[in-house]
């Protein structure tokens, strides 16, 4: 089995390795480059744990081939916060207990900032459209779900305060 | 095993001619993945065609729109004028999986996996849809139904690929729907299916028809019975009524944990019903 030479971009940072034909991106993110973010629960595409985006595209890990990450972007969960400041939905996960065990939670705040650069304003039928990839046995979902709504007005304030910043 | 991504569909096709062992096709590896993981297949070749340019985009064409075979529904979603041409086949392909697997997951895999539970397929089979297969011998245009032979079984030969599907123009007075069974409100692979696409006169009579059901057979069914038994009609109920029971004819369902014969065959008529009063007001009919 001959290796495949890989480079590209992971949360901002260049990023090359070798891996198996066979290998899944998850694998490579976790045993290669020691991103521990994204979590195998099924690998098989149902649970979105290993969720992370690439080119932009929110995507399983399981169900993407490390080989394919070739002049491609991801982004995993290590990427959401701003050196020490947490992303809103990171802090709105803490603050509403959004989660219990956690194994779900990186796979949940990756889709949950594809939904909100995709439609900053949701409604809650459409974040629990957007979040149906990704199951959760603990939370029952509700708190999840108010989180990311929180977290959404959370976002929008950041940027408005940005923008009366810059005039 | 090799990992390949050719830039042309020729380099491909001539990787896959060549190869010794077993070699399978990457686009939105959905299911591929998910067989390689469990060990169902054991490839020696892999060749992922998303690098290859004619694969990639969503384009309108004289004869209508041309679906490169590695854009993902998600892209389908996103096209304006195909949703507003063959909302049907959108529709269709857009309920395959969360958003997550939208995001990867194409329409000629999904023809190409030949799963008789396929969503996309009956609704393109329904608006016409053309595969453009190329391999080693050059290229040809097929209807989508006579790709799929049984399931996990297809029509192409060593070598072949799907480079793109493309459907016709819509004609005028013309509406296509999609409808399928699933026992929750998404994320589930289809009980029963069907696809319609009719056609109208400036009455508001059906002049043209096409009726296609799903996972209720080895393959995706067209049952010209139930396209004849609308056929200049307005869609009464009498009319409706036999194309259901045409329907219901045409099934030869399997008994599994997700339906029985009896429930699918039932359920085939009700969902042509519905499509087909979807399509109807769609083609302009009132």
């Amino acid at each position: 089995m001959s290796g495949v030479h890989v480079s590209t971009t992971v949360n901002g940072d260049d990023a090359e390795f070798v891996c198996h034909p066979g290998e899944s991106l998850l694998d490579v993110l976790r045993d290669r480059l020691g991103l521990t973010g994204a979590k195998e629960g099924c690998g098989t595409g149902d649970c979105g744990a290993c969720s992370v985006t690439l080119d932009g595209q929110l995507v399983c890990s399981c169900l993407v081939l490390g080989a394919e990450a070739e002049g491609r972007k991801i982004t995993t969960v290590e990427g959401l916060a701003d050196g020490d400041k947490l992303h809103p939905l990171q802090q709105q996960f803490i603050d509403k207990a959004a989660l219990q065990c956690g194994i779900c939670t990186p796979g949940f705040l990756v889709a949950a900032k594809a939904l909100l650069d995709e439609n900053p304003s949701p409604t809650e039928e459409e974040i629990r459209f957007a979040l149906a990839g990704n199951l959760c046995r603990c939370t029952g979902y509700d708190k999840i779900v108010r989180a990311v709504d929180a977290a959404a007005k959370d976002v929008k304030k950041q940027k408005a305060r940005v923008k009366a910043k810059r005039k | 095993m090799r990992y390949e991504a050719p830039t042309t569909t020729k380099e491909a096709v001539s990787l896959i001619a060549k190869a010794k062992g077993k070699s399978f096709v990457l686009a939105g590896g959905t299911d591929l993945l998910v067989k390689l993981k469990s060990g169902a297949v054991e490839p020696d070749l892999i060749v992922d065609i998303k690098r290859i340019e004619a694969t990639q985009s969503i384009k309108k064409t004289a004869n209508g729109f041309r679906i490169g075979a590695a854009v993902p529904g998600v892209a389908m979603g996103k096209s304006s004028a195909l949703k507003k041409s063959w909302p049907g086949v959108v529709e269709a392909a857009n309920l395959i999986g969360s958003d997550q697997i939208q995001g990867r997951c194409t329409i000629v895999g999904n023809l190409c996996n030949a799963s008789p539970a396929a969503d996309s397929v009956p609704a393109l089979v329904a608006a016409g849809a053309k595969a453009v297969v190329v391999g080693p011998k050059g290229r040809r245009t097929v209807a989508v139904e006579k790709i799929p032979t049984g399931p996990g079984k297809t029509s192409l030969a060593k070598g072949e690929i799907i480079e793109a599907i493309t459907l016709p123009k819509r004609p005028a007075k013309t509406g296509d729907a999609y409808l399928r069974f699933i026992p929750r409100s998404e994320m589930d692979i289809a009980v029963v299916s069907a696809g319609v696409c009719l056609t109208l006169n400036g009455k508001g009579k059906v002049t043209k028809a096409r009726v296609v059901l799903g996972a209720v057979a080895p393959t995706v069914v067209v049952v010209p019975e139930a396209a004849a038994a609308i056929i200049g009609t307005s869609l009464d109920d009498e009319a409706l009524a036999a194309m259901a029971h045409a329907c219901e004819k045409a099934c030869k369902p399997i008994d599994d944990m997700r339906g029985t014969i009896e429930f699918r065959t039932d359920v085939a008529g009700v969902l042509a019903r519905r499509a087909a009063g979807i399509a109807y007001q769609r083609a302009g009919g009132k």
